[in-house]
């Protein structure tokens, strides 16, 4: 009962304290706009905890973040193991294969309104299809190991990065292309001085896109088979052992990952759009 | 119009080079069984085949290649077999009379589809109405939203087996579980897409209701509400797609009893890869239809409406 109160006076006064820094005229410094939503987060957890003690939620419908945070610091090389396993083996090696695949392609294509205007209309189709569910046909050919993981990557991301990239190179204006025809510009130096310069922020939105899709690829993946090692293997086996403490172990460094993951494609866009209006301060 | 010809051109590229890849890709079983049938084949053994390249194995026996495209549980089953299946589990059925018996794809696609679609509706209500409270409560906007944004970044679709685990020990099961999945992916799209939606109206059009002296109700309904259609629309596609692949995915832990999920894990278990692939095709169908229906609404809507005048 201590519990449950403790959690609903955490959680009442951190949202006192949260609307009046939102409501005030400190909303707009940067250590608030990163603190109310920290403290949002940590008013999570910690009503989590308190409603899991005080209600005494058993282990195997909801374990205490306590407990998470416990198994995740024992387990360290265990899920170190499972993460070079699925994300570099398997997602960054089918992410980087798929989305430089359809870089050249979108490039190849680039000449040819007519192979554009054929695969757009498919590539955005196929970009909303279940593609996941190519996995099991992948696994059978090329085996439980990774390379089947990052084969079902490659499909999953190639489409929606086709698609920002065809798109991106349509981008500058007619007017742009005119001056550079006028520098006497030939096809190559208008594509790598002007059109790239300005796809740039479509390819990078693409790249995004697909970070996402390659961490979602490459765990639902090992869900149809895999060896004794990867994330996705954890996941459901722990699960059958209702070892929920695990999985959720393991939830958290598929977030941590990807979180980082698209971090680090969003550093390096604001590094390479610079110019954009929308990386601007 | 214009793009009929071009796209029928890539579709057929396709298939002319799925019909080519499923050569070397079934040649070795099709050399295994002409070699038991008596057949006269080079390599003679399979000890010898193993190591020798797929396209000269073609090459090599110009006699098998006609079995290579039709042959049963391919490792890659050419389209017409596809098709075939596929027509033995929808159309076929129909006719018989039995469009919902257990054998066929469109029992296990309205397994699927209920769940996405009971999915969908709790996802999209709850992450409109989130939206609502995150444009008009700041505390809500500044704590949410920025994990709202940081949500999608994860792979969710990871904790689709404990759920499904997880309720079934407290005696939920069937529907509900995969529904909540579901919901889960569709929630953080329409969130994101309606709170952008809902503050699109610019401040002059803001200040033009303050002017008249509109309640925050009457903005919301007059004009916040009106201007988030585009993107509602846009963001239920989205949302949509998702909830597909969430109720597909939440069929895998069960065990494989019922939906397209299921078929496809079924289909891998017992390596029938026409099965696989005809569930995929039902899915690619289904998620089809589901878009293109909310991109139909949204035409209608949006007519009435009058945005495209």
């Amino acid at each position: 009962m201590i519990w449950l109160a403790f959690a609903a006076a955490f959680w009442a006064g951190a949202w006192w304290l949260n609307s009046r820094i939102a409501n005030s005229s400190l909303a707009r410094q940067r250590w608030a706009q990163l603190f109310v939503p920290v403290l949002f987060g940590v008013t999570i957890l910690v009503v989590w905890e308190c409603v899991v003690r005080g209600l005494q939620v058993p282990l195997v419908i909801l374990p205490a973040p306590s407990l998470i945070g416990a198994r995740f610091a024992a387990e360290i090389p265990i899920l170190w193991a499972d993460f070079l396993q699925t994300f570099v083996k398997g997602a960054l090696s089918g992410y980087i294969i798929g989305c430089g695949a359809a870089f050249l392609t979108a490039i190849a294509i680039d000449r040819s309104e007519f192979l554009q205007r054929g695969l757009l209309p498919v590539g955005n189709f196929v970009a909303a299809l279940p593609i996941i569910g190519t996995a099991p046909i992948l696994v059978m050919w090329f085996g439980f190991d990774w390379q089947s993981k990052a084969a079902v990557v490659v499909i999953m991301v190639f489409f929606p990065m086709l698609v920002n990239t065809v798109q991106g190179l349509a981008e500058s204006s007619a007017m742009q292309r005119d001056l550079m025809r006028t520098y006497g510009a030939g096809y190559w130096p208008t594509l790598l001085k002007l059109r790239l310069p300005a796809a740039m922020p479509f390819i990078f939105n693409g790249l995004k896109i697909s970070s996402t899709l390659a961490l979602i690829g490459a765990i639902v993946a090992e869900f149809f088979g895999s060896p004794v090692v990867g994330m996705g293997f954890r996941i459901s086996t722990s699960v059958g052992q209702l070892a929920l403490d695990m999985v959720w172990a393991e939830i958290t460094v598929a977030a941590i990952a990807g979180s980082l993951f698209y971090g680090a494609v969003a550093l390096i866009e604001r590094g390479v759009t610079f110019w954009h209006p929308s990386q601007r301060r | 119009m214009r793009s009929i010809l071009p796209i029928l051109t890539v579709l057929l590229a396709i298939v002319a080079l799925w019909y080519a890849a499923a050569i070397p890709m079934n040649i070795r079983a099709a050399l295994t069984q002409a070699e038991r049938d008596g057949a006269i084949v080079t390599p003679a053994t399979a000890v010898e085949r193993r190591d020798s390249n797929a396209i000269g194995l073609a090459l090599k026996n110009p006699a098998q290649i006609p079995e290579t495209l039709d042959q049963e549980r391919a490792r890659l089953p050419t389209p017409h077999r596809v098709f075939a299946e596929l027509w033995d589990t929808t159309g076929a059925k129909v006719l018989a009379g039995k469009a919902m018996s257990k054998r066929s794809l469109i029992f296990h696609a309205w397994i699927t589809l209920s769940a996405t679609l009971l999915g969908f509706a709790i996802g999209a209500i709850l992450g409109i109405a989130l939206a609502v409270g995150i444009v008009h409560n700041r505390a809500m906007d500044m704590s949410v939203m920025p994990w709202a944004i940081a949500s999608q970044t994860i792979p969710i679709l990871a904790i689709a087996p404990m759920i499904i685990v997880v309720l079934n020990s407290v005696g939920v099961q069937g529907l509900l579980p995969k529904a909540m999945i579901s919901a889960y992916l569709s929630f953080f799209p329409v969130v994101v897409g309606m709170v952008k939606g809902l503050r699109s109206p610019d401040a002059m059009q803001l200040d033009q209701l303050r002017t008249y002296y509109a309640s925050r109700a009457q903005t919301f309904f007059k004009l916040r509400l009106p201007a988030s259609v585009p993107y509602l629309f846009t963001s239920l596609k989205i949302g949509a797609a998702a909830a597909l692949i969430g109720a597909i995915v939440g069929e895998l832990p069960t065990g494989a009893v019922r939906g397209l999920g299921a078929r496809l894990l079924a289909g891998s278990y017992y390596g029938q890869t026409e099965q696989i692939w005809s569930a995929l095709f039902g899915a690619a169908i289904v998620a089809a239809c589901l878009v293109g229906a909310i991109g139909l609404i949204q035409r209608f809507t949006m007519n009435q409406m009058g945005f495209n005048r």
